[in-house]
């Protein structure tokens, strides 16, 4: 096959040019990783990451050489650019089994009863659970949520049925503009902000839940109105002006017909929305603080939650760090399964009643 | 909805215009968008209220002389850590863009049809990890396995003469460099540009591609062709959206990092420069008085920093809007 080496491959019509049959691809990428971990073999020093590195590169260059050679530049271009968007998604999933595995088999161990049924209280070095730190999530973001999805679904109504014409348009417009501009805050900032508002109002180095709420609101505003806000628009106008046709007032429409068509969109926003701010910690550090006993109260004294607890078991462990770093990933294993959970929830309320799009 | 409480009685209309004139100023449709007209300007109160409130408190940090700040005075003590946070996000950047071009570019144009999505949800999935995670797998997986190279890399470009800038200095033991912390914002910012640019990948007329593909072009240069110029403006306002939340990422760099101080461009040593982000998650639980005030004033300066970034970003994404064609 690669007897008939062109001297200008550039001139070569691709068309009528050989191709290389369809095994290249397999064959080349065997060898060129055999090549490799035998070079490293030699070298004394088989990391499986180096020998995986080396044998992509072999194997991009090897398979850029062949095809330039026998099918010309440009399909060997096409081939080097398949290869190596191929190797970045590869590349990309690395992290994510990386992290996923590693928080399994680090923290699968200590994911006993008791870690859910006992608290930090009076826990030195073994034993002791998270139970307060996961009521107390549990609390916090549910209060973000009551907070966040009715302002979040109202304002999004706004923008989609009231903000056409004349003045609102020009409010709607500015809403739109500061929501972008929210999205983009820091969440450490969103934290200081709640900090800063509940130490005006209540004293100085006030931590209570109920400030974590507010921090994780302006987090979570943001994500509810854009969601919401792009499934209102997928409700085809021929609905609303039948209504409107029928004698139906506009508030009676956007009840009864346009959030009813477009309720598993905006179920799937919340959600994913939820699932963004439940794993949030730096605005939680700053505002609800860490304690180590079980404290329902999110008006009152600091609340524990799931993130935090991660941070401070990690960060500060005891003599012995072991029971406490184990704490640290069992509490991050929970907080995975948590986020991955609602995901996957909201990913299959989207795909079960998704509208059917033009696409 | 709770709105439905305020329903009329059937009317007879007099005259239809009339009759319609009076339905539309019905009670509960008044009411309802009084409703939703106030919790929309409701949250340009939030944010009103998170400026003046960042504002307020950040203005004692700002006036006070500097002998009374704990940490010496403001601007050149938040100027290292605003320089950290944009070396930081900027080295992120430079390894997430072309993986995450990359990356949407075979979700949206390589990938087999079926598998399309499905691959495209597992890419989100990284998007779902909690920064703490992210922080606990830097520093206990990350670190270690890249620690090894960069004592190769120190010791094989640490003597050069513009690459010890970045490679010299005392190597690192535990790999909480820097270096590591951009790879873990690199992680973190990945599905986000990926998401943004795979959608406008999408996005692109299917009429182009075929037009490309019917002149004879390979797959490659139909996207050089067709694909990327019409996603270039989507591309770099996903990046900036990107850079945004690398510069505010704040457990990951707290976590991983192990800050020095001052600032320098040394990516290999166990004294890194610290971003604002972290500095402040370390720093506020035990700080008091004006400690705090200083370190609400370097949140402030993030904000800034983050809202040029994210405005320039708006600003490419609504002027592509105006020539795309798609309403």
């Amino acid at each position: 096959m690669n007897g008939t080496i062109p001297a200008t491959p550039k001139a070569r019509n691709i068309l009528t040019s050989a191709q290389l049959p369809r095994f290249t691809t397999t064959a080349l990428l065997v060898v060129s990783f055999a090549v490799s971990f035998g070079i490293l073999a030699i070298f004394g020093n088989a990391g499986p990451i180096a020998g995986i590195a080396l044998g992509a590169a072999i194997y991009f260059v090897a398979n850029y050489a062949l095809s330039a050679s026998v099918e010309g530049v440009r399909k060997a271009k096409d081939r080097f650019a398949r290869n190596v968007v191929t190797g970045f998604f590869l590349l990309a999933l690395f992290p994510l089994i990386s992290v996923i595995w590693g928080t399994i088999s680090k923290g699968f161990h200590r994911l006993d009863g008791e870690f859910f049924s006992f608290s930090m209280r009076n826990v030195v070095g073994e034993g002791g659970g998270a139970v307060h730190a996961i009521w107390g999530t549990l609390i916090i973001t549910g209060m973000a949520t009551l907070i966040s999805v009715p302002i979040g679904i109202l304002t999004a109504i706004f923008l989609v049925e009231y903000g056409g014409n004349g003045i609102l348009a020009v409010l709607a417009r500015t809403i739109r503009f500061f929501v972008d501009v929210m999205t983009g805050i820091p969440s450490i900032v969103a934290g200081l902000f709640a900090y800063t508002v509940f130490s005006i109002l209540m004293g100085p180095g006030t931590n209570n839940g109920f400030s974590g709420a507010a921090a994780l609101s302006v987090l979570m505003i943001p994500t509810v109105v854009r969601s919401t806000e792009e499934m209102l628009r997928l409700v085809p106008n021929e609905l609303r002006e039948a209504s409107y046709a029928l004698g139906v007032p506009k508030f009676r429409t956007i009840g009864r017909i346009v959030l009813p068509t477009s309720i598993a969109g905006i179920v799937t926003g919340v959600v994913l929305g939820i699932a963004r701010v439940i794993g949030e910690t730096a605005p939680l550090l700053v505002t609800a603080g860490i304690t180590a006993s079980m404290n329902l109260n999110p008006f009152s004294e600091p609340m524990a939650t799931l993130p935090v607890f991660v941070y401070y078991e990690y960060t500060t462990p005891g003599a012995d760090p072991t029971p406490y770093i184990d704490r640290a990933w069992t509490g991050a294993l929970t907080l995975i399964i948590i986020v991955m959970g609602l995901n996957l929830i909201g990913r299959l309320i989207a795909w079960k009643f998704a509208p059917k799009a033009g696409r | 909805m709770s709105t439905d409480t305020a329903e009329p009685g059937l009317r007879r209309p007099s005259s239809a215009p009339d009759s319609l004139k009076r339905n539309s100023r019905r009670f509960g449709d008044s009411l309802f968008k009084a409703v939703a007209t106030g919790s929309g300007t409701g949250i340009l109160l939030i944010l009103a209220a998170v400026a003046t409130f960042l504002v307020a408190l950040s203005v004692p940090a700002f006036t006070s002389p500097a002998a009374e700040l704990p940490y010496g005075a403001f601007w050149s003590w938040v100027f290292p850590y605003a320089a950290g946070t944009i070396w930081a996000a900027g080295l992120a950047m430079l390894f997430a863009v072309p993986v995450a071009i990359g990356v949407a570019l075979f979700i949206s144009h390589y990938a087999p049809r079926r598998l399309a999505q499905g691959l495209g949800y597992l890419i989100d999935l990284l998007a779902a990890v909690p920064s703490v995670v992210f922080g606990l797998w830097g520093i206990n997986v990350l670190a270690p396995m890249v620690q090894p190279l960069y004592g190769w890399l120190n010791s094989t470009f640490g003597t050069w003469p513009v690459l010890s800038w970045f490679f010299g200095g005392q190597v690192s033991g535990t790999g909480r460099t820097i270096l590591t912390v951009a790879l873990v914002l690199a992680v973190m910012v990945l599905p986000i540009i990926t998401a943004v640019s795979r959608e406008v990948f999408l996005q692109t007329p299917r009429l182009h591609e075929e037009a490309s593909l019917a002149l004879g072009a390979t797959r490659w240069e139909m996207i050089r062709q067709a694909v990327l110029p019409f996603g270039t403006p989507g591309i770099v306002s996903a990046c900036m959206l990107g850079l945004g939340r690398a510069l505010g990422e704040t457990m990951a760099v707290a976590m991983v990092l192990s800050p020095g101080n001052g600032f320098h461009f040394q990516l290999l040593t166990s004294s890194n420069p610290n971003s604002i982000a972290a500095n402040i998650a370390l720093q506020f639980p035990e700080a008091y008085g004006l400690g705090r005030n200083q370190l609400i004033a370097s949140g402030l300066v993030l904000f800034v920093i983050t809202l040029v970034v994210n405005m320039g970003a708006r600003a490419i994404i609504a002027r592509r809007a105006e020539f795309s064609g798609a309403n």
